[in-house]
C-alpha cells in the first residue's frame, strides 16, 4: 500500500552550512542528504557553499570536492565519471540521473541532492540495492537456447534482429528509472519495475533466445508487469535516453497477441 | 532483504513532477471522483422515485453553490477520464511513447477536458 509519508526513523532535519573557504564571488549553494548510520540521529540536509571557479563542471565534481576540501565522511557512489557505470546515480533537483554527465549549468537555483529515491539509506547517498538486484536477476538476464549452435561459429544475428536489442541493452543498471517511479515505491516488493522489465524485454526480442513463451509466463502477473500504469518517469528520467515505458508497453502487446 | 533500522530516502516530497506524473494521477483521482458521483447518481434515481417533495429536497441540494461546483467537478472528471482512457488505449498499440509526444498529449488531454467541460455546461445552462 502506498505510505505516503516518511518513517519516523527516515524524517529530514535541519543540517549544519558550511560557507565557502575563501570568499569567493562566484559560489554556489549544494543542499545534500545526509545519513550517519552510526549515529542515532535522523538524516539531515547539510549545504555547502562551494567556490564554482575552482570546480568542476559536473555535479559529481562537485560532490568530490566537497568529500576532498570540506567534509571527508560524505559518501557516495562513483566510478567511471563518464555515464556508463551507472554507480553515481542519484536525485538531482528533483530528477534521478547520473551526478558525472549532469551539468552544474542545468540546475537552476541551489543544487538539491538526495539519495534515489524510496529505497534504504545506507549511508548519506548510498542506498541499498539488493532487492533491485534481485529483481534483474529474477527475468534471468541471460540467453536461453534449445538448439545447440553451430559447430564452427558463433550464433550469428542479421543486422535487423541485432537492431531490435541494441537500445534495450544499452542499459546501465543505475536504478534512476525504477526509482523514479510511483508504482515503484509503492510495490517494489511485488512489481518488478522498469529497469527489470527492459531487461525481461531485451531477452523476449532477442531472436536467439527461445524461451519467449516461459519469459512471458514469468511476466503475467498483476504485480510483477501490470503495476505499470504508464506513468513515464522512468522514460522521463532515463540518463541514458533509453525507454522502458515504451518496451513495457511492447511486452503487454505481447501477452496479448499471444493469445489469437 | 530490507533492513528496517535504515531510514527510507525521501520520494514524493523531492520529486519534481513531470506533466505525464501529474495526468497519471488525475487519472487516478477522476476515476474515484466518478465513483463517488454514481453513488450520488443513484440516490437522485432513488429520489425521484421518492416522490416530488424528495426529489425537489434533491434539486434544492444540487442547485445550491456547493451542489453545482460538485456537478462541474464530477463533468469535468468525466471528460478528463474519457480523453486520457483513449490515450491510454492509444499507447496500448505502442504509439506516442517519446517524451515530446507524452508530454504533448498530457497538456492536450488536460486542455481538452477543460474545454469540453465548459462546452457542456455552456450549453447546459
Amino acid at each position: 500500500m502506498a505510505e505516503f509519508r516518511l518513517p519516523k526513523n527516515s524524517r529530514i532535519t535541519k543540517g549544519k552550512h558550511f560557507d565557502a573557504a575563501n570568499g569567493s564571488g562566484n559560489t554556489r549553494t549544494f543542499a545534500v542528504y545526509r545519513y550517519d548510520p552510526d549515529s542515532a540521529e535522523n538524516p539531515r540536509v547539510d549545504t555547502y557553499e562551494i567556490d564554482m571557479d575552482s570546480c568542476g563542471p559536473m555535479v559529481l565534481d562537485a560532490l568530490i570536492k566537497i568529500k576532498n576540501e570540506i567534509d571527508p565522511t560524505l559518501t557516495f557512489r562513483r566510478s567511471c565519471r563518464e555515464g556508463i557505470c551507472g554507480s553515481c546515480a542519484m536525485n538531482i533537483d528533483g530528477g534521478n540521473t547520473l551526478a558525472c554527465t549532469r551539468a552544474n549549468d542545468e540546475v537552476k537555483g541551489d543544487v538539491k541532492i538526495y539519495p534515489l529515491p524510496h529505497m534504504p539509506v545506507v549511508k548519506d547517498l548510498v542506498t541499498d540495492l539488493t532487492n533491485f538486484y534481485a529483481q534483474y536477476a529474477s527475468i534471468k538476464p541471460w540467453l536461453q537456447a534449445r538448439t545447440p549452435p553451430p559447430p564452427d561459429s558463433e550464433r550469428l544475428q542479421s543486422k535487423e534482429d541485432q537492431e531490435l536489442i541494441n537500445e534495450p541493452s544499452a542499459c546501465i543498471l543505475c536504478a534512476c528509472c525504477s526509482t523514479s517511479c510511483p508504482s515503484y515505491w509503492w510495490n517494489s516488493d511485488r512489481y518488478l519495475g522498469p529497469a527489470a522489465l527492459l531487461a525481461a524485454y531485451r531477452w523476449l526480442v532477442d531472436t536467439r533466445d527461445d524461451a519467449t513463451g516461459e519469459r512471458l509466463d514469468e511476466l503475467e502477473d498483476p504485480f510483477r508487469l501490470y503495476r505499470c500504469h504508464t506513468i513515464m518517469n522512468c522514460t522521463q528520467t532515463c540518463p541514458k535516453g533509453l525507454n522502458p515505458a515504451l518496451a513495457i508497453a511492447e511486452t503487454k502487446k505481447m501477452l496479448v497477441e499471444r493469445k489469437y | 532483504m530490507t533492513n528496517h533500522d535504515r531510514p527510507l530516502s525521501p520520494h514524493i516530497s523531492i520529486y519534481r513532477w513531470p506533466v505525464t506524473m501529474a495526468s497519471s494521477i488525475l487519472h487516478r483521482a477522476t476515476g474515484l471522483a466518478m465513483a463517488a458521483g454514481f453513488i450520488v447518481l443513484v440516490g437522485w434515481l432513488f429520489d425521484a422515485a421518492s416522490g416530488p417533495a424528495v426529489y425537489a429536497k434533491f434539486m434544492e441540494v444540487m442547485d445550491s453553490t456547493v451542489g453545482l461546483v460538485l456537478l462541474i467537478g464530477w463533468s469535468f472528471a468525466f471528460f478528463y477520464h474519457l480523453s486520457n482512457g483513449i490515450r491510454h488505449l492509444v499507447w496500448d498499440t505502442g504509439r506516442g511513447f517519446e517524451i515530446d509526444r507524452a508530454t504533448a498529449s498530457a497538456w492536450f488531454v488536460i486542455v481538452l477536458s477543460v474545454v469540453l467541460t465548459a462546452a457542456f455546461w455552456w450549453v447546459a445552462l
